[in-house]
């Protein structure tokens, strides 16, 4: 197998489905929503082919891309030419990352079924947004990442405003508003780092901020590289959200429709924790470390704040955006950990988080298609009128509150597993959310589903063929990762051992 | 002077204005024998062969070394080459714009007068991009601003358009005045007009009272000359003028007239204040001690630009506030003083000069027919024509700084000048990033107006686009996203052609 362009041809394949999509009527909508699913099947073959030959030994250094990109300055004067490259490469977490992405996009593909208007502008800008998603995960610098980073705005602001419920223009422009200053704030960050260092390559970057490095252009003062960390934070903690900083994210979860929520929750608001881990921790350790107990008390904040708000909800999507925020704490308490447990659960969640989100949302875009609310009373008796549908709710609600066997009991044990470690005190008050987190799930789900019934299921079908393959793909999933963690773990042994020695761990 | 030294200078280097001039000789005579019924879009493609023609002599010059002829008067350094071919490419665009035109009130009579006015715009904006005496420039600056002041007017029946030309006028005068106030200090201090000479005289003054002199004729000069660029706090005229022009002349004005006016800032602020000392302890030149207040013009200017465009309605004042924002923008280049800066305001003046055209030929498009300049004019663009809606998404985005546009690139590489000296402007840059996000609101507010809400009126059928526009918007557009992608065709042209603009200092 060739591997020269393997992560290009993986990353942009979606174009391709946009460009045959430019070209067919705009009224043909079976035809319109095959070619969008099937677009993004390339990259979702990719992926896995990429996933199992590294399971089977195969290193990840051979799908590195580099090509010369943009040179800025002059290399006659200045002798240091700042130069950008045009570089992909993956490593065990990112892989990780990157099936996550294909794997939920070719799912909220099919979920996006249920899109009413518009399906060529639609998936063009569905495709768009799966280009911009798994080039933030296969960047090998910072500035390409920023490049993705934005794309995945452009592409979200739209299919919020134009394809969403009743407020959608609003959320689109919240969106739009905090993480514009998310990605603004991040951008000085990477701007600082490029014109101090003349680099922007990850790695490079890792090297030249441990040792004391002669190289630099310009040297970085401790306090600045503070900053740097703090800036970083706030970027991230716009997209994860933590915790002041999370009013969006609950606006776009409640008006999105449920397709792009599913990528929303499972992979975008991921991206947050993928940057504080990679480049937060990768780049500026030391000072991570000192921030490690903020982290944790931040990320106890975030856990009770999102499952206490989430237990006064009665609109079932709002339970679920207050419980993402919860979930989201999770993986700041295993950051803040800062221990091989820790983190491990840390990026565990990630993916846990994202598939289950994912699978609860989409059965949120069943309801809805069928019932036109989201509303917990409304929905009320779901177990008589549709038990399937009923039965995979109840088993999402389980993985969420982290049920043995499922992925939510393997991230939580092993984030709070590090914490404990660390800070017992803080880790026992955090407890108090996981508690949390299994009255809320319960209380919602249970009134949906043998709560009282407040209408007349005749004539509503249970589910249809295709919308089984979503979630019999996503539960299958969350069963294994509980049942199997290596799946995830093995994977991520040389992430986490070049994180654990980054950190003088 | 005697005939013989006349004839030996090299002539040859001014081939490009001579084209122009010539062109635009011969569109004043051909508009005043052509028979009045005779439409006069003829002299519109004239014009812009003219234009090709002095492009591609100028192409022709680029690998000629630096010379300067006419007692130093004169000079085709590769700063005037690079500019100039900036002007010229941004005035062959603009005039496809015009010959697209097509207004209600019936301009068909002045539209001989827009070609050749034109025409002398341009030329002065040339000669301004050479000069290397402050009479030259002068001259050139002149020339461009008179022209367009009655370019403004052109819509002679249009109230709004005689307000413009009436406040351009004014403002305009009294910004020139003031510059030659500040210019008429230097030659008082040097005795002399020629640049160069000037900046060899001023390295070795040392009284303190000269110096202050000097400082006043900086503060003098870079007030004028932000009237020119439509600079905070002096752009007041700007959003009027533009509203009121017509919309080729808005284009004009925002693009070609900008341009000019950073290669005037860029001729006299480094010619004249680079050497100069500032008569601080650290022995820093003038420029550097000054910097600080170019800065704050900047900042000024981004955050006034930036936030009154938000509530703007008017898409003519919305460009007028987002081309403000743009040359706040474009003096962070100035006040960081990097040592690409060249580089930078050049690529970037490139983008936005795509850009913007882009976005004009676009408004003059949807403007035109309902006469209403409201950005409610847009609504339902995506539903009429999908392609105008695409390219001016793609404009806007540009403009707003997104990933895989040239005005991203143009960004990264101005804060990347700001941020490589030792202390680098970290508040600028962060002014600049969150004037950036701020500025999402109105460009995306466009966007909202184009994709999201439905057509006013239902019957808007398809509307047949003049191909002249079609060619702008076509060509804008490759290059928006071409040098957002590829930026290094255009990087890569001016490190092998331009040498780092080192001529420019010698």
């Amino acid at each position: 197998m060739n591997l020269a362009y393997f992560l290009s041809i993986l990353v942009f394949s979606p174009l391709l489905g946009i460009l045959v999509l430019s070209f067919l009527p705009r009224t043909q909508e079976s035809l319109i929503k095959t070619v969008g699913f099937l677009a993004t099947l390339p990259a979702l073959i990719l992926a896995l082919i990429a996933y199992f030959q590294y399971r089977a030994g195969a290193g990840l250094e051979q799908l590195n891309e580099k090509v010369s990109w943009i040179q800025f300055g002059d290399s006659g004067q200045l002798g240091n030419l700042f130069s950008i490259d045009y570089e992909l490469g993956l490593d065990g977490f990112s892989l990780i990352m990157i099936v996550l992405t294909a794997v939920l996009s070719t799912l909220a593909a099919i979920a996006s079924i249920h899109i009413k208007k518009e399906w060529k502008g639609y998936f063009m800008l569905f495709l768009l947004l799966e280009v911009g998603m798994l080039g933030v995960f296969a960047a090998e610098n910072l500035i390409l990442f920023f490049i993705f980073f934005e794309i995945t705005l452009i592409p979200t602001f739209f299919l919020i405003g134009k394809w969403g419920y009743y407020e959608k223009e609003n959320a689109a422009y919240s969106f739009l508003i905090y993480n514009g200053l998310g990605s603004a704030v991040l951008l000085i960050v990477i701007m600082v780092l490029f014109a101090r260092t003349g680099t922007a390559n990850i790695d490079a970057l890792m090297a030249a901020m441990n040792a004391d490095n002669p190289q630099l252009v310009a040297p970085i003062s401790e306090n600045m590289k503070m900053g740097m960390l703090i800036a970083l934070l706030i970027a991230f903690g716009v997209k994860l959200p933590i915790f002041p900083l999370h009013s969006w994210m609950v606006r776009v979860h409640v008006q999105a429709p449920p397709s792009i929520v599913m990528l929303h929750a499972g992979v975008l608001l991921k991206i947050g924790a993928f940057g504080l881990i990679r480049f937060g921790m990768g780049i500026f350790p030391e000072q991570f470390q000192s921030l490690a107990v903020w982290l944790a008390v931040l990320g106890v904040v975030n856990l009770l704040y999102g499952a206490f708000l989430a237990f006064v909800q009665t609109d079932f999507k709002m339970v679920l955006a207050y419980s993402s925020i919860s979930h989201m704490g999770i993986v700041l308490i295993g950051l803040g950990a800062l221990n091989e447990a820790g983190i491990q659960g840390a990026i565990f969640q990630v993916v846990s988080h994202g598939l289950i989100a994912a699978l609860l949302f989409f059965l949120v875009g069943v309801f809805y298609e069928r019932f036109q609310t989201s509303n917990i009373q409304n929905l009320g008796g779901l177990a008589k009128g549709m038990p399937i549908t009923a039965g995979f709710l109840l088993a999402g609600a389980m993985a969420s509150l982290g049920l043995p066997g499922m992925s939510g009991f393997v991230s939580e044990f092993m984030a709070f597993l590090g914490l404990f470690k660390e800070m017992p005190i803080l880790a026992a008050v955090g407890t108090i959310g996981i508690i949390m987190t299994a009255v809320y799930l319960l209380r919602a789900v249970l009134g949906i589903t043998y709560g009282k019934a407040h209408r007349d299921f005749a004539g509503i079908t249970d589910m249809k063929k295709f919308e089984f393959v979503p979630v019999l793909v996503l539960v299958g999933l969350i069963v294994l990762i509980g049942v199997y963690p290596s799946v995830l773990s093995e994977p991520l042994t040389s992430t986490l051992e070049t994180i654990m020695l980054g950190i003088g761990g | 002077m005697d005939l013989e030294t006349l004839l030996s200078y090299e002539w040859g280097i001014m081939t490009p204005e001579f084209i122009i001039l010539g062109v635009a000789t011969a569109l004043s005579l051909m508009d005043l024998f052509m028979p009045k019924s005779q439409s006069r879009k003829i002299l519109g493609w004239v014009g812009f062969a003219g234009i090709l023609a002095a492009l591609v002599s100028l192409l022709g010059l680029i690998g000629h070394s630096p010379e300067s002829i006419l007692f130093d008067t004169f000079r085709l350094d590769s700063f005037a080459k690079a500019f100039k071919l900036l002007l010229l490419i941004g005035s062959a665009m603009v005039l496809l714009i015009a010959i697209g035109y097509e207004p209600n009130e019936g301009l068909e009579e002045f539209r001989g007068e827009f070609f050749y006015l034109f025409m002398a715009a341009l030329l002065g904006t040339m000669i301004m991009s050479s000069s290397g005496d402050l009479i030259t420039l002068f001259v050139g600056l002149e020339l461009l601003s008179i022209s367009s002041y009655i370019l403004a007017g052109m819509r002679k029946r249009s109230l709004h358009s005689n307000e413009s030309a009436m406040k351009y006028v004014i403002n305009g005068s009294i910004a020139t005045a003031i510059t030659l106030f500040g210019m008429s200090y230097v030659y008082g201090l040097t005795g002399t007009t020629n640049l160069k000479e000037m900046s060899g005289f001023l390295t070795s003054i040392y009284n303190e009272q000269h110096i202050y002199l000097l400082g006043l004729a900086f503060f003098m000069i870079v007030v004028g000359l932000s009237f020119k660029l439509a600079t905070a706090p002096f752009h007041m005229w700007a959003p009027d003028v533009y509203q009121g022009a017509p919309t080729p002349v808005t284009a004009f004005l925002s693009v070609v007239s900008k341009t000019a006016g950073f290669i005037i800032v860029i001729r006299i602020l480094f010619s004249i204040f680079a050497n100069a000392p500032s008569g601080d302890v650290q022995g820093l030149p003038m420029i550097l001690a000054l910097q600080d207040y170019i800065a704050f013009l900047a900042g000024a200017t981004m955050i006034i630009g930036n936030l009154i465009a938000l509530r703007q309605r008017n898409i003519k004042r919305l460009f007028a506030y987002s081309s403000i924002a743009q040359a706040g923008y474009l003096l962070v280049v100035i006040a960081s003083m990097s040592l690409f800066m060249f580089d930078t305001l050049w690529f970037y003046l490139g983008a936005y000069l795509f850009m913007n055209l882009g976005a004009f030929a676009i408004i003059q498009h949807v403007t035109h027919k309902s006469g209403s300049e409201d950005i409610s004019q847009f609504a339902g663009l995506y539903r009429r024509t999908p392609f105008l809606a695409i390219a001016m998404a793609i404009f806007l985005l540009s403009l707003a700084g997104i990933p895989g546009t040239a005005g991203f690139i143009g960004k990264l590489n101005i804060f990347m000048g700001a941020l490589v000296p030792n202390e680098g402007h970290y508040v600028l840059v962060s002014i600049m990033i969150a004037t950036t996000v701020v500025s999402y609101f109105y460009y995306f507010g466009v966007m909202v107006q184009m994709f999201f809400r439905p057509a006013a009126d239902a019957d808007t059928g398809k509307v047949k686009i003049p191909a002249a526009l079609t060619a702008v918007i076509g060509i804008s557009l490759a290059a928006t996203i071409l040098f957002g992608i590829a930026p290094n065709i255009a990087f890569d042209f001016l490190q092998s052609n331009f040498n780092q603009f080192t001529d420019f200092f010698q």
